[in-house]
C-alpha cells in the first residue's frame, strides 16, 4: 500500500517537522555507532595485535574458512535431504490412502513442532556420544533434515494444492495415471512457484547449522570458540563470525530474488505459512523467524 | 518414563521457565516489531532505512551469534544488566542472566515482527485507503478506522507463525546454560543413559502441547475478529 495516498502532500511545516525528525534519527544513530565505538576503546577491545590480528592470520584465516565450509556442507547436505523427505511427506499427506495420508501428517507435525535444538541433543548423546556410529557432523545433518524436511513438505503440499485443477483433470482425460499426473503435471508446475521458499529455506538451515555448537559439531561457531578460547577476543569473534554468516545469507536471498525474477516471472511464488496451515503469497522471501 | 516421572517437578519447572522466556521475549518483541513497523511505514526516509537496515541484518544472523553477543561479548564491554536484578515484581526478580537471554531473543523475534505486521498492512487493498480519504477522513481516522482494524486481522496468522517459532527458540538459550525445557533434557539424558527415546518425547510432546496451545489461541482470535 503506497504511503502516499494516507497523507496529503507535506505542507512546509510538516517538511520541516520532518527535517528535523530525520536529523534527530541521524544524530541516535550515530550516537549509538559512536557509544559502540568509545565502550570498545574503553575496555580496550580495538587493540589490533591481541585480538584483531588473528583474523589476517593465513593459518587462522585457513581455519575461519574451513569452518565455513563446514557449515555450507551441512546446510547444503541438510537441504538436499530435507527437499527428499519433504517431496516424500508432501505428496505421502495429498495421498488417497489413509494409511500413508495420516502417518505422513503425525510425521511432519511432530517435526515442526520439535525445537531443532532438542533433535540434536537427542541424536548426539544417543548415537554419538562416546563412540556412537554417528559423528556430530551427520547429528546436525540429520536433525537439520527432519526440521527442514517437515517445513518443506507444507511448502511442496502448497505449491502442488496451487496447481490449478483443470490441469489434472486434463491429464486424467488424457488417460494418465495417478502417478503419471503427479510426476509430470503437477509437480513440474509446482516446483516452479517454490523455487524461492525452497531457497529461502536454505538460510533458514544455514542459521540452525550454528546451534550444532551445543553437541560441539564442526562449523563457525566451533572455530568460535576455538579462536576465542584461545585469544579471549569475544568481541572481536562475534563480530568477524556474525558478518560471515551474514554475507553468506545475504548471497542466497539475493540468489531467491533473481530466481524469482528469472523463473517466476509475475506469478506470486507459494510460500508455507505454519501458523494457518495454508498458503499465502511469498513476497520477499520471508521465512517466519525460524530461528 | 520415570526418569521424568520421578521428578515431575523439575520437568514442570523447566517448562515453566521456558514460558517465561517465552512470555517476556513475546511481549517485548511485540512492542519493539510493531515500532519498528511504524518506522518502516512512516514518512520519514531515514527512519525507513534505519527500520530497514535492523530488519536485514537480524533475520539473516543465527539466533545463536546474536546469544554470544548478549552473554559473551556485552559483558566484556561492560554491558552486564546487573541493575535489573534491583528490580522486584511481586516474589519475582529477574537476574541479569535471565534478562540478557530475553533480549537476545526479543531483538531477534522483532525484525520477524515487523515484518509480520509490515505485511499486515500491506494486505489493506489500496482502495480501502484511497476510499477512506476521498469521504474526507483525516490521516488518524482513516489509519484507526479503516486501515488498522484490517491489518489487524490481517496479522494473526503470520504474528502466530513468528511467536511460535520464538517459543522453539528459547531452547537456544540452553546453550548458555539457561535451566529450561532443553537444558532439563540434556542433563536428564546424561543422568539417563537407559531411558533416553522416553525422555526425548517427554520433552518433545511438551513442547508439541505449548505450541499447539499457542496456535489454537490465535485460532480462536482470529474467528472471535472475523467479519463475516
Amino acid at each position: 500500500m503506497a504511503g502516499s495516498v494516507l497523507f496529503d502532500a507535506p505542507g512546509p511545516k510538516t517538511v520541516a517537522r520532518h527535517r528535523l525528525y530525520a536529523l534527530l534519527t541521524y544524530l541516535g544513530l550515530a550516537g549509538l555507532v559512536a557509544l559502540f565505538v568509545w565502550r570498545m576503546h574503553d575496555r580496550g577491545q580495538l587493540d589490533y595485535e591481541r585480538y584483531w590480528e588473528v583474523f589476517v592470520t593465513p593459518a587462522y584465516v585457513e581455519v575461519l574458512l574451513t569452518g565455513l565450509l563446514d557449515t555450507l556442507q551441512m546446510a547444503a547436505a541438510a537441504i538436499v535431504l530435507a527437499v527428499a523427505f519433504g517431496l516424500a511427506f508432501g505428496v505421502g499427506k495429498l495421498s488417497e490412502h489413509r494409511w500413508l495420508r495420516w502417518p505422513s501428517w503425525l510425521v511432519v507435525e511432530f517435526f515442526r513442532a520439535v525445537p531443532v535444538i532438542i533433535l540434536m541433543i537427542f541424536l548426539a548423546s544417543a548415537f554419538s556420544y562416546g563412540d556412537g556410529p554417528l559423528s556430530r557432523f551427520w547429528c546436525v545433518v540429520i536433525a537439520l533434515l527432519l526440521y527442514n524436511g517437515a517445513v518443506l513438505a507444507e511448502v511442496f503440499r502448497a505449491g502442488i494444492n496451487a496447481v490449478p485443477r483443470g490441469q489434472v483433470e486434463a491429464a486424467y482425460a488424457l488417460g494418465m495415471r495417478k502417478s503419471q499426473v503427479m510426476a509430470q503435471i503437477q509437480l513440474p508446475q509446482a516446483v516452479k512457484t517454490m523455487l524461492p521458499a525452497l531457497i529461502s529455506q536454505c538460510v533458514v538451515a544455514l542459521k540452525d547449522t550454528s546451534l550444532g555448537t551445543i553437541i560441539v559439531a564442526p562449523g563457525l561457531t566451533y572455530v568460535f570458540d576455538k579462536i576465542t578460547g584461545e585469544f579471549r577476543n569475544h568481541v572481536a569473534a562475534a563480530l568477524v563470525i556474525t558478518a560471515m554468516y551474514v554475507t553468506v545469507n545475504l548471497l542466497l536471498t539475493a540468489l531467491a530474488t533473481w530466481v524469482q525474477r528469472r523463473y517466476v516471472g509475475e506469478k506470486r511464488p507459494v510460500a508455507f505459512d505454519p501458523g494457518q496451515g495454508g498458503v499465502v503469497p511469498l513476497t520477499t522471501g520471508e521465512d517466519a523467524g525460524r530461528s | 518414563m520415570e526418569a521424568v516421572f520421578s521428578d515431575f517437578d523439575e520437568y514442570l519447572k523447566a517448562f515453566g521457565l521456558t514460558l517465561l522466556l517465552f512470555v517476556v521475549s513475546g511481549a517485548a518483541s511485540l512492542v519493539l516489531g510493531l515500532f519498528l513497523a511504524a518506522l518502516r511505514v512512516g514518512p520519514v526516509s531515514i527512519m525507513r532505512r534505519a527500520a530497514a537496515l535492523y530488519v536485514i541484518m537480524f533475520r539473516n544472523t543465527p539466533l545463536l551469534m546474536i546469544f554470544v553477543f548478549m552473554m559473551f561479548a556485552m559483558p566484556r564491554l561492560g554491558v552486564t544488566f546487573l541493575f535489573v536484578e534491583e528490580v522486584r515484581i511481586g516474589d519475582w526478580n529477574p537476574s541479569a542472566f535471565f534478562t540478557r537471554a530475553s533480549l537476545a531473543l526479543t531483538l531477534y523475534t522483532s525484525a520477524f515482527v515487523c515484518e509480520a505486521f509490515r505485511s499486515g498492512i500491506n494486505a489493506v487493498p489500496l482502495g480501502q485507503a484511497e476510499a477512506a480519504r476521498s469521504i474526507g477522513l483525516t490521516f488518524g481516522q482513516s489509519m484507526r478506522l479503516v486501515v488498522l482494524p484490517q491489518a489487524g486481522r490481517a496479522v494473526i496468522p503470520p504474528l502466530t507463525s513468528v511467536q511460535v517459532a520464538l517459543l522453539k527458540n528459547t531452547s537456544v538459550a540452553a546453550a548458555f546454560g539457561m535451566a529450561e525445557a532443553a537444558y532439563y533434557m540434556r542433563t536428564s539424558l546424561n543422568n539417563h543413559a537407559d531411558q533416553r527415546p522416553e525422555i526425548f518425547l517427554m520433552i518433545a510432546i511438551g513442547y508439541v502441547v505449548l505450541v499447539e496451545l499457542v496456535t489454537l489461541s490465535s485460532y480462536a482470535l482470529e474467528r472471535r475478529w472475523k467479519v463475516a
